[in-house]
């Protein structure tokens, strides 16, 4: 993309906001979007990440993307991991290790049921509407 | 087929212990009973924060939130919320939650996040992400809609002051730099984040770089400066990364660069490595560091935002900072200084660590008190031991005890308190911290990052460090602690810099508030917390040794003797005093002190 006027730039948010609003609504694809930190990635969400493209890869689910976000800021329960799958609330998951993201990919997004002991609360409400 | 309800029992260690189990085993045999066991799905979650009101319940998709929920409402939630549809109204933890909206509540959540309001939203390394959550608009608004003047007033207005430790009024420094003539002005990020236990910078930088970057921009148009730097350490490789590539990217938007959004405004922003240095983190010396000298501080005045940058006039102002303009450009002044107390506007980023069960980065509205960022948001104190302090301001700071858990938190009453805000590491210590032995972690801290310059700081810290060192190993006398309060007042007035004149406030703090301790440790030659190896003695009690070997068995020195059932012996020559002994004992035949 080349440099931008101001028009442009107006108009490349609201395709991107639609774009996003449109995903979020999506009746198919399901998101995937690992917290990539420097604390995310010690605590292992690389092994996280390679898991989940493993067993996706394996159950030859394509309509899922994985994304990678900054820290949600729950260092406790590093890797954390948040899930939309439509038709489910988002919900985030933490300790997010090899086989935890395995069992997210078999039970959340083919079974369509959480995953018991690693779900944690989102921390604040958006303020960007 | 996904189910209708999803039903969210906290079952985090301090609800565990308040019942979440058996209020699970109840609801699991409530939905089974009630033949609804297909259409809500019963989930075991981390904890929640909160813990005073637990258990807690929520039901998603709807987010009714339960509070203090016992087994004994497993059936009614059950039969009203699964099969009915209707919510407890008894257990709501606000009452009047029925008639929101699901996105409308955050009543129990009490963080609000301002700064981090893309971390662990946005992928930081896709620019259209920020852009899609307003990015750049705040920039937009500046350039087409708003005079310098306008900005600096409406920084003013929104009462931000700096995150970086001081807390400094960002308008008036901006002010300041757009009123001093020159030719050539600069605008520099302070990104070094020194303090032991801190991270909200980094943070920041890495899953948010573009605030950063927009902010930067907002101060060049306002104060007529075009180049930009932020000083960041090395030890930062992600955010280095993160920060790079946002730059790339917004140069290639012309959102950085020559003629931004094809106005006549130009200005590009270059990162500047720093080494580590703690004292780089202070102003002069980090512009010293910038223009390749050796990273010590001068006098103030005059002040960087008159004479600089290779004596130019230079704005200076923290991460966190920066990361809120945005918001306050595009939101207003109005909402931003209401949120707050009546000195401190705004939020502040907390990176909360030590003896806390759910440690983290939180962003919380200033005039939050510590009780809710310990106990609610933090879920307590770990292994369930009793709160003794935090520690807020790093080596500069100073410890935040018992009586000021409920006192609102913001710039003024901290230092008050004898602490201060710092930059935002918040260590959370338990009755097994000893006093002199933190106080001296952060005396060791000073005398290696002091740069020597001065005296004060450089023999000053030092002699303090010998002073607490001889307290730990039981050879202090009252008269150091007169020693203490003398150098720590000359420290405070003769040091060149913040890092001298703030060495002596983690001593003067806990010999306030831990006075006792600091005697215990002069007259009783003894460590109530048991941390100082020195002072601390491990002895079998003969008559409680059963003789079953499990202390000689576990000793990595082998300094425990005796026969199988016959009472054993420490040699107090080997003891390392590693406390496993102490740790493996059942028969409480072990004494420590
Ligand atoms: C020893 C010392 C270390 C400092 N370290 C930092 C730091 O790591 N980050 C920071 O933003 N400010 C640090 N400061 C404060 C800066 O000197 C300066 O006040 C700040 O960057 C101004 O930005 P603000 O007004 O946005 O807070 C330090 C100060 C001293 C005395």
């Amino acid at each position: 993309m080349a440099k931008m006027t101001l028009e442009e730039l107006r108009n490349l948010r609201e395709s991107k906001k639609k774009e996003m609003v449109q995903r979020d609504g999506d009746e198919k694809s399901a998101q995937i979007i690992i917290g990539m930190g420097t604390c995310g990635i010690a605590a292992g969400a690389k092994e996280a990440f390679d898991a989940f493209l493993d067993e996706l890869n394996s159950h030859e689910i394509k309509d899922t993307r994985i994304t990678q976000t900054g820290c949600m800021g729950l260092c406790f329960s590093e890797p954390t991991v948040e899930v939309a799958v439509p038709g489910m609330p988002r919900v985030i998951y933490g300790n997010v290790t090899d086989k935890v993201a395995r069992r997210i990919v078999r039970e959340h997004i083919i079974e369509k049921a959480l995953v018991s002991d690693h779900i944690f609360d989102k921390p604040a409400a958006d303020i960007i509407k | 087929m996904a189910y209708k309800n999803y039903i969210l029992v906290c079952a985090g260690t301090a609800c565990e212990s308040s019942k979440g189990i058996a209020l699970y085993k109840e609801l699991e045999k409530e939905l089974a009973a009630q033949g609804v066991d297909a259409e809500a799905q019963l989930v075991k979650t981390g904890c929640f924060g909160f813990c005073e009101q637990g258990p807690i319940v929520k039901i998603l998709p709807d987010e009714s939130f339960y509070v203090k929920v016992g087994p004994e409402h497993a059936k009614e939630i059950v039969s009203e919320h699964i099969v009915k549809g209707r919510k407890v109204e008894a257990l709501l933890y606000d009452k009047e939650q029925q008639d929101q909206k699901a996105d409308e509540i955050d009543f129990y959540q009490k963080q609000q996040r301002i700064v981090l309001r893309n971390c662990g939203v946005i992928n930081p390394e896709y620019i259209d992400e920020y852009i899609a959550r307003d990015g750049y608009a705040a920039l937009e608004k500046v350039l087409f809609e708003m005079t310098p003047d306008k900005v600096i007033e409406e920084l003013k207005d929104s009462g931000l002051r700096g995150r970086g430790g001081a807390g400094f009024p960002t308008g008036l420094k901006w002010s300041f730099t757009k009123n001093t003539d020159s030719e050539q002005k600069y605008i520099v990020c302070n990104a070094d984040e020194g303090d032991p236990g801190a991270y909200m910078d980094r943070s920041t930088a890495e899953g948010d770089p573009h605030s950063i970057l927009e902010a930067m921009a907002i101060a060049g148009h306002t104060v007529g400066a075009n180049q930009g730097y932020i000083y960041i350490r090395a030890e930062y490789p992600l955010a280095i990364e993160r920060l790079n590539n946002a730059i790339d990217q917004a140069r290639e938007y012309g959102l950085l660069g020559d003629n931004i959004l094809g106005t006549d405004f130009s200005f590009d922003i270059e990162l500047r490595l720093g080494a580590g240095a703690f004292v780089c983190g202070e102003e002069t010396a980090l512009l010293a560091s910038i223009e390749g000298k050796r990273g010590m501080p001068i006098p103030r005045p005059p002040f960087p935002a008159v004479k600089g940058l290779w004596g130019k006039p230079t704005v200076t102002n923290n991460v966190e900072t920066y990361a809120n303009i945005p918001m306050i450009i595009l939101k207003g002044s109005a909402w931003f200084s209401s949120i707050g107390t009546a000195s401190t506007k705004g939020t502040k980023v907390f990176a909360l660590t030590g003896k806390i069960n759910n440690s983290g980065l939180i962003e919380v509205p200033m005039g939050t008190t510590l009780r809710e960022i310990i106990y609610d948001i933090g879920g307590g104190i770990s292994g369930g031991k009793k709160f003794k302090a935090a520690q807020t301001g790093g080596p500069s700071g100073g410890v935040l005890t018992e009586e000021f858990l409920d006192t609102p938190i913001d710039y003024e009453s901290l230092q008050s308190i004898g602490s201060m805000m710092g930059s935002g590491g918040m260590i959370v210590m338990d009755e097994d911290d000893c006093m002199i032995d933190v106080t001296k972690f952060y005396l060791e801290f000073s005398v290696d990052e002091s740069c020597g310059k001065c005296a004060p700081c450089r023999i000053g810290s030092r002699t303090c460090y010998n002073i607490l060192d001889k307290f730990s190993k039981g050879q202090g006398t009252m008269e150091d602690i007169d020693s203490l309060k003398e150098l720590a007042q000359a420290m405070r007035k003769a040091s060149l810099c913040g890092l001298g004149q703030c060495t002596p406030n983690p001593i003067m703090s806990t010999l306030n508030y831990f006075e006792d301790e600091y005697m215990a440790h002069i007259k009783d030659k003894c460590c109530p917390a048991g941390k100082c190896k020195d002072l601390l003695a491990y002895t079998v009690v003969e008559d409680k040794c059963i003789g079953c070997t499990a202390c000689a068995r576990v000793c990595p020195v082998n300094c425990i003797s005796g026969e199988v059932k016959g009472v054993h012996l420490i040699d107090q020559d080997q003891c390392i005093k590693c406390g496993q002994c102490f740790d493996k004992c059942k028969f409480d035949a072990i004494l420590k002190g």
